[in-house]
Order: structure tokens, then C-alpha cells, then sequence
């Protein structure tokens, strides 16, 4: 327990890096997912192509390699710089990665959303005048987020354990931490692994019930 | 699956404007292509050097398929391992006694909310503090997949069997077959198969977190990628493109069989 105390502010940076990179991550996650989602139902067959080709390719590659791809090829080979300061660089390059990633999972959610919307409120919404835009806008996808706030708060969930995978482009977060505190505190392993899985079921668990909650309230009657 | 109702059939003004778009929408994303193309060959991404050593016949012996066997050991021995953790813990969380009910939602409960990264750490540098020797990088990666993806393969298998109608219970009560039967014989064979699709996707998933193996040293795809054939002949980028397109055509063909399942 001594390991855990004496080291508790830096735990607690650590932390906190971790729930600044789900946030920035999860609010990019849910821009972009809304956008491939439009673009998924587009009336432009190459909208349609070019979205599922990117959902697609972001699912099945791994996260490790995502990122890594994030680091050499965004940040090494593209030249993004995002700020002078190498920690900051990094941090924002590991959101590009997390959100280019989630995003896909985001869409697929929300276009599974889109389908529980009955035929004819769509119907009904062009019987009105409404153009794609507008219908999609105004009446379905408020409907489909509606019924996808329980997956997409599993997305969270995920997205929150997943950034400890952000170590590989160098954003010192939990794990990073945990794994030196293991090799600094050797005869404390098991509180150390203790207390950094309580940190994540800490932040895991509100999330999970607080979804629960807002699925439950926002559900459509149909 | 057809959106086709969410907009109007375009008329001759409709199929202008969209040939129009379509036109717009390829260009950006050609100019896109161009930019990313531009910028990597600035710094020779595209350099025969970098990409013909992905053609030959040592590099896959050496770096590639043993990578992929790496990657399919970790994945096959996690499947394997995590499915046997699921189906007891499935099994325990449903039990009619409690002390076997409730040690196991909170087993299952807690190796789901902790990432997988801190388990493998916490495996393959606490083995030595733990039980006196160091696993190697291998068993700490499996041992990882086992109890996330085991968990989370609980939680499914549990669902499927909550799903099934109560009279296949009440039936196999009244054949006279005790619970033990009941559980092995009729609710899980058909828990399991209502939910192939979920299972297999978890499969994908236990796939793509091998990948994590990288972080701990164990010789999968992405670490022979990166660190084997891009250590040998510079060409991170070649490489890097080379892994996600055999992880996408793994993924993807697993993803099909999934959907056939469910059909």
C-alpha cells in the first residue's frame, strides 16, 4: 500500500491523462462517427463507398497498429506537428489515433440506430418536403442516437481502457505508470495492479450506470 | 440494406447535381491522396527499395509467417483458453447458489473493466515478484486475452442462455434430467449458437488485441513488422501498410463468417 501512497500524485497525472485523452477522443469519436454515418446513407454512391471503405479498414486493423501508424505516419512522415512541445505533440497524436479508430465503431452503432427507425418517419419527413439533410438531421438520426445510447456508452467504456494503448506513441497514461511503479516497488505487485484496475473500474462503472440510466430515459416509445 | 428512403429519387436536375458532387467528392479525395502520396515521397516512402523487399521469398520466411504464426499461437491459444473461462464462468454466474454466483459476477465484472495493457504488465513484470520466475512474453499475452476476453465471452454466453425460451428448461426438467444435464445438454449447446455471431466478433476483437504482444516483446505481426523488417530495411511505412492489409483480409474474411452464421 506505502508504493501506492507515497506515489499517489503522479498516479493521479496519470490518470488524469487518461481521462483527458478519452474525452478529446470520445468527443472527436462522436463528430466523426455522426459524419461517416451520414455519409454512409448518402444519396452519392461514392460517399457511400469511400465511408464504408474507411469504417471497415479502421475495424479490423489493430488498435497497436493504428496508432503506431498514427506516430510514424501522421506525426514522423506527414510532418503534422501539432505543438512545439513533444508531450503535447504526442498526446494530440494519440487523440488522431483513438478517434480515427472509435469513430468507426461510433458509426457502426449509430448506422445500427438508423435501422430500428421505423420506414415511415422518413417517409413522413419527405412527405413534408424535407430534403436528405434535413430528414436525416431533423428526424432520424435524433431517433437513432436515441436508441444507441447503451452501445455507445459500451464505445466509452472501451475507449477509456483503450487509451492505455496510447504508451506506444509515447503519452506517459496509466499503464505506463503502473508498469514503472512495478519495476521501482517489486514487492508490491499486487496492490499496484490492484489499485490502478480500481482507478479503471472507478471511471469505468458511473459510466456504465449513467448509460444505463440514459438509455432507460431515452428510449422511443414505439 | 437500403437507405433509399431517406431521399427522393433524384430527377434530371438531382442526377446533375449528384454526377456534380460525386465528381467534387472524388477530387478532394484524390487531392487528399495526392498531398499524403507528396508528403511520403519526400521522405522516399515510395522508394522500390522499401516496397520490393516486401516481395521476397526470406523476408516472409524470416519476419512475415513466423509473425503470423506468433499472432495466431497467442490467438488460438486465447480463443481456446477464453472460451473454457467464459462457458465455467458463464455457468457459475447462473448457478442457484449464491457463493458460487456471486464470487464469479465479480470475478467476470472486474477482468472486464480492467484494460487488457495492465493486465498483460502486471502478468509479465510481476510473474518474478509473484511466483518466483519470469513467464515468458507469450503466457503473459494469453494469460491477458484469457481473462478479458474470457469474461467478456461470459457475459455473451450468459445473454444466449437467458434469451432461450423457458420452456426448454421446464422440458428438460420434465424428461427427468438433473441440472447438470439440463445446463450442458440443452441450454448451453443452444445459448452458444444464438450467439455465434457476438462470439465470433469477440474473436476478432481477441485477434486484434494480440497485437498488444508488441509492448511485452513477443515476436507477433506488428513486432516483426515494425521492429523486424523495418529495423532491416528502413521502410516503416511499407511495413506498417503491409500488417494492417493481412490483419484487414484475416479480419474481414472472419467478419463474413460471422455474418453467414447469423443468417
Amino acid at each position: 500500500m506505502e508504493a501506492l501512497l507515497t506515489e499517489r500524485e503522479t498516479i493521479l497525472a496519470a490518470f488524469w491523462m487518461t481521462i483527458r485523452l478519452t474525452a478529446v477522443s470520445a468527443l472527436g469519436s462522436l463528430l466523426l462517427g455522426t459524419l461517416l454515418t451520414a455519409l454512409r446513407v448518402a444519396p452519392l454512391a461514392s460517399l457511400r463507398a469511400a465511408a464504408s471503405t474507411y469504417v471497415s479498414v479502421a475495424r479490423n486493423t489493430p488498435l497497436t497498429l493504428v496508432l503506431l501508424f498514427t506516430g510514424l505516419g501522421v506525426g514522423a512522415n506527414l510532418g503534422v506537428e501539432l505543438s512545439d512541445d513533444i508531450a503535447t505533440n504526442n498526446f494530440w497524436l494519440a487523440c488522431i489515433g483513438l478517434t480515427a479508430y472509435t469513430s468507426a465503431f461510433v458509426c457502426e452503432a449509430l448506422r445500427s440506430g438508423l435501422n430500428t427507425v421505423p420506414v415511415g418517419q422518413a417517409e413522413a419527413a419527405r412527405s413534408l418536403g424535407l430534403g436528405f439533410v434535413q430528414t436525416l438531421r431533423l428526424v432520424t438520426l435524433p431517433q437513432a442516437f436515441r436508441a444507441v445510447v447503451a452501445p455507445l456508452g459500451s464505445i466509452l467504456i472501451a475507449l477509456t481502457k483503450n487509451t492505455t494503448i496510447a504508451l506506444v506513441v509515447g503519452v506517459s497514461e496509466a499503464s505506463v505508470r503502473m508498469r514503472e511503479m512495478i519495476e521501482t516497488y517489486g514487492d508490491q505487485v499486487i496492490e499496484i495492479f490492484l489499485g490502478f484496475a480500481a482507478g479503471f473500474v472507478l471511471l469505468c462503472l458511473p459510466m456504465g450506470l449513467l448509460f444505463g440510466w440514459l438509455s432507460r430515459r431515452t428510449a422511443v416509445a414505439r | 440494406m437500403s437507405y433509399a428512403n431517406l431521399y427522393e429519387p433524384p430527377g434530371p436536375r438531382g442526377v446533375r447535381r449528384n454526377r456534380a458532387l460525386a465528381g467534387a467528392v472524388t477530387l478532394v479525395l484524390l487531392a487528399l491522396a495526392y498531398v499524403v502520396y507528396v508528403r511520403f515521397d519526400e521522405k522516399d516512402q515510395w522508394a522500390a527499395d522499401k516496397w520490393l523487399p516486401l516481395l521476397r521469398g526470406d523476408v516472409w520466411a524470416t519476419f512475415i509467417l513466423p509473425g503470423l504464426a506468433g499472432t495466431l499461437g497467442a490467438a488460438v491459444a486465447g480463443v481456446l483458453l477464453a472460451g473454457l473461462f467464459g462457458l465455467v464462468f458463464a455457468v457459475a454466474r447462473m448457478s442457484e447458489h449464491a457463493w458460487i454466483r456471486v464470487p464469479a459476477a465479480a470475478v467476470v465484472e472486474f477482468f472486464r473493466s480492467v484494460p487488457l495493457l495492465l493486465l498483460i504488465f502486471f502478468a509479465f513484470f510481476g510473474s518474478y515478484m509473484l511466483i518466483g520466475v519470469n513467464i515468458s512474453a507469450f503466457a503473459a499475452v494469453v494469460f491477458g486475452l484469457t481473462l478479458y476476453n474470457g469474461s467478456v465471452i461470459a457475459e455473451i454466453v450468459r445473454a444466449g442462455v437467458l434469451s432461450l425460451p423457458k420452456g426448454q428448461r421446464e422440458a428438460a426438467y420434465a424428461v427427468g434430467m438433473r441440472k447438470n444435464q439440463v445446463m450442458r445438454l440443452v441450454l448451453l449447446p443452444q445459448g452458444v449458437r444464438v450467439m455465434l455471431p457476438a462470439l465470433v466478433s469477440q474473436f476478432i476483437v481477441l485477434l486484434k488485441d494480440s497485437a498488444l504482444g508488441l509492448i511485452v516483446g513477443y515476436d507477433e505481426l506488428v513486432d516483426r513488422g515494425l521492429n523486424g523488417i523495418a529495423a532491416n530495411f528502413s521502410n516503416v511505412i511499407p511495413a506498417a501498410i503491409l500488417i494492417a492489409a493481412i490483419f484487414i483480409a484475416i479480419n474481414t474474411s472472419l467478419d463474413r463468417l460471422a455474418h453467414r452464421l447469423g443468417a
